[in-house]
């Protein structure tokens, strides 16, 4: 029996993670917030506690923090603003009039 | 390099004044960050402090109903709780500094979480005062301009509809069931009315960190705006259930059409944000005993998982 | 057609619903007081869902009683002496360790129970335990996880687990004690013969704790029990008059 002695550092908090709630199987895994959690399976448990106390829950995504790569404000413009002319990558760019009956299908 | 700063600063200006979010990897005044920080952990601190008065008659309420409303709604006052210390980590500060400053009593919460809960009637007066008071604030704050706190605040106010008419529920029901239940309630209402409205803060003459919080919108409506809005609701709300008001200069303003208030004793809000409360004392114990009591238990879990994570890594 | 409705059943639900009750209860006590945030609210959570199996046990005995008794006066207007809970169960929360090692002794029992109870051919009772089953595999798998955490985490949370499960051990073969009520229950298809429950509830609790680097106890020739007739520890009372002290005070009041 193995026994471990040494202590975590002084300042106890546990592993932060993001938290992403799917609510129904249509729609995608969303944002939720964060988390603490001392291992994997603790921190799905307190994610399932917190987020997804009222219900409409499918399924829950957790990945730690410091996993998360982020672009930041002064990158908004190089990294976004040349995709605002590219209309053809949106549907509402299509006016194909004879096709509307089908996609509303 | 001051230029580079000042250029930052008015482009920060420019998108508050339009509106914008600021998030946080974005740059911001340090003030602004402080002020936030201190903001948003008081509010944290007060949503766990706030579970204590409550909490207080979990194992007492009178039917089952009650019981299980009750304990949702304490357990959600601990989710909102930690909403807020997760949108206070956004802007650089642990959940452990905050604590810190909470048991060391540097940290403020809410004044009215240091009064005793005396009956059953007091958990339907915060739910119908207390929370009443919270929404106010809520709302209004739901539109500041940190982008976290703003999102945190929107999906509070969502979950805490129930909050409020669970607590006029209980009193209504009181009321309903004969002057027994009535005198519990007027009792009730006498003790928390003047604290309630102290939770709005003192008058925006005298609130020293108001101007520069409205300037970056965290700070959108002043106190006593605020407090007069929820003085007008919830007057009528008493005179409807036949509660008579601790204050005999309460008056209705034809012109301005508002209800006016005689003062608040503001020499007992002092006291109370200063840490002399009827119930500070045990409010701050008994958070701290909470915390020191599970240090072996939060030092098990980063032991446990430390053991496991190196094991996987030998393997590996 | 045989009757169903017979004081033995009143007697059955009654006892799953005080299991509930008083081990909800307990649970509700932490609430703020927890060793870390998210705790409060995961204890809430179970709490809530052990005290609703509760509400839902014994409205459905006070409907099969058919005597105008509520659920509240159930809970609210009986003595310690009428309590019917097992003794695990109203054993205080010494520290975290004693609560969640409580917890997993019942859960585990709780899951075995349940999945046959949802069996029963008292319908109203099949389908509490259809809910209840799945509520009780989630208490289960947080109990179970913290006991690994707990048992092989520090020196000090071994040591106070080993002595929670040492402690409680002798509280569990009254679990297993089918009396007359049960058998009688048993034998139309409506109970569920607990005493066949142990062998599979022991293997789990076995490897368990084993697992968790905690050592079984040895299960002395004497067994604490009597809460199915009403003679509790000393704590049920203590716990009861709190719990009852609000609505007693004031019967006449609707709450």
């Amino acid at each position: 029996m193995s026994k471990t002695n040494s202590l975590p550092e002084p300042n106890d908090q546990w592993n932060l993670w993001e938290v992403f709630i799917q609510e129904s199987d249509n729609e995608p895994h969303r944002h939720a917030g964060s988390i603490r959690g001392a291992d994997a399976e603790n921190a799905l448990q307190n994610a399932r506690d917190v987020f997804a106390r009222r219900g409409k829950t499918k399924s829950i995504w957790i990945v730690q923090s410091d996993h998360i790569v982020a672009t930041t404000t002064g990158d908004s413009a190089s990294f976004f603003d040349p995709t605002s002319d590219k209309v053809y990558r949106h549907p509402h760019f299509y006016k194909h009039t004879l096709d509307d009956e089908l996609w509303k299908k | 390099m001051s230029e580079n700063i000042a250029a930052m600063e008015a482009e920060f200006n420019r998108r508050i004044a339009a509106g914008e979010t600021i998030e946080p990897n974005d740059w911001m005044p340090e003030k602004y960050r402080s002020q936030l920080k201190r903001l948003i952990s008081q509010h944290a601190h007060s949503e766990i402090i706030g579970m204590l008065p409550e909490g207080n008659w979990i194992t007492r309420a009178p039917s089952l109903r009650r019981k299980l409303a009750l304990l949702a709604k304490v357990q959600d006052e601990a989710g909102h709780g930690h909403y807020l210390y997760s949108s206070a980590e956004t802007l650089g500060i642990s959940r452990e500094e905050m604590f810190d400053q909470l048991h060391s009593g540097k940290a403020k919460y809410s004044s009215i979480f240091n009064y005793p809960t005396l009956s059953w009637a007091d958990m339907g007066m915060i739910g119908w005062l207390v929370d009443g008071a919270a929404i106010i604030n809520q709302t209004t704050m739901a539109k500041c301009s940190y982008g976290p706190y703003s999102r945190a605040l929107l999906r509070i106010c969502k979950e805490e509809n129930f909050h409020k008419k669970q607590g006029m529920e209980i009193i209504a029901t009181l009321i309903a069931s004969g002057d027994t239940g009535k005198a519990m309630v007027q009792e009730s209402f006498t003790r928390f009315w003047w604290p309630t409205l102290m939770m709005f803060g003192p008058h925006d003459t005298n609130s020293p960190n108001s101007p520069d919080m409205m300037k970056w919108k965290i700070k959108l409506k002043g106190n006593d705006e605020l407090r007069q809005r929820f003085i007008d609701m919830t007057v009528e709300q008493a005179q409807k259930w036949g509660l008579s008001i601790p204050d005999q200069q309460l008056a209705f303003n034809e012109a301005t059409r508002s209800w006016e208030i005689g003062e608040i004793d503001w020499n007992e809000f002092t006291a109370v944000i200063n840490g002399n409360g009827p119930c500070n004392q045990e409010r701050m114990e008994t958070r701290r005993s909470a915390h020191d009591n599970g240090k072996w238990v939060r030092d098990a879990a980063h032991a446990y998982e430390e053991k496991h994570r190196s094991k996987i890594t030998t393997a590996a | 057609m045989e009757k169903i409705k017979t004081p033995a059943l009143s007697e059955y639900l009654i006892r799953l619903a005080d299991d509930r009750l008083i081990l909800g209860h307990r649970l509700s006590e932490w609430c703020g007081h927890a060793p870390i945030l998210e705790e409060d609210i995961a204890l809430t959570n179970i709490a809530l869902d052990c005290i609703g199996q509760a509400n839902f046990l014994y409205s459905t005995a006070a409907e099969s009683e058919g005597n105008n008794r509520t659920a509240d006066e159930i809970v609210y207007f009986r003595e310690a002496l009428e309590y019917r809970n097992l003794l695990l169960v109203e054993q205080p929360n010494i520290d975290f360790a004693s609560t969640i090692v409580r917890q997993l002794l019942y859960d585990t029992y709780g899951i075995l129970l349940y999945e046959q109870l949802q069996q029963s051919t008292f319908k109203p009772l099949a389908g509490i335990a259809q809910k209840a089953v799945k509520e009780l595999r989630y208490h289960f798998r947080h109990s179970s996880q913290w006991l690994l955490r707990l048992g092989d985490g520090t020196v000090e949370s071994h040591l106070r687990t080993q002595n929670a499960v040492d402690k409680l051990w002798k509280y569990t073969d009254e679990m297993f004690i089918s009396d007359a009520v049960e058998v009688e229950l048993a034998a139309k298809g409506i109970a569920v013969k607990s005493e066949a429950l142990k062998e599979r509830w022991f293997t789990i609790m076995r490897d368990l704790i084993s697992s968790a680097t905690l050592t079984v106890p040895v299960q002395g020739s004497f067994i604490r029990k009597g809460g199915r007739e009403g003679k509790h520890s000393e704590h049920l009372g203590h716990l009861l008059s709190e719990m009852q002290i609000v609505a007693r005070s004031y019967p006449d009041i609707v709450w």
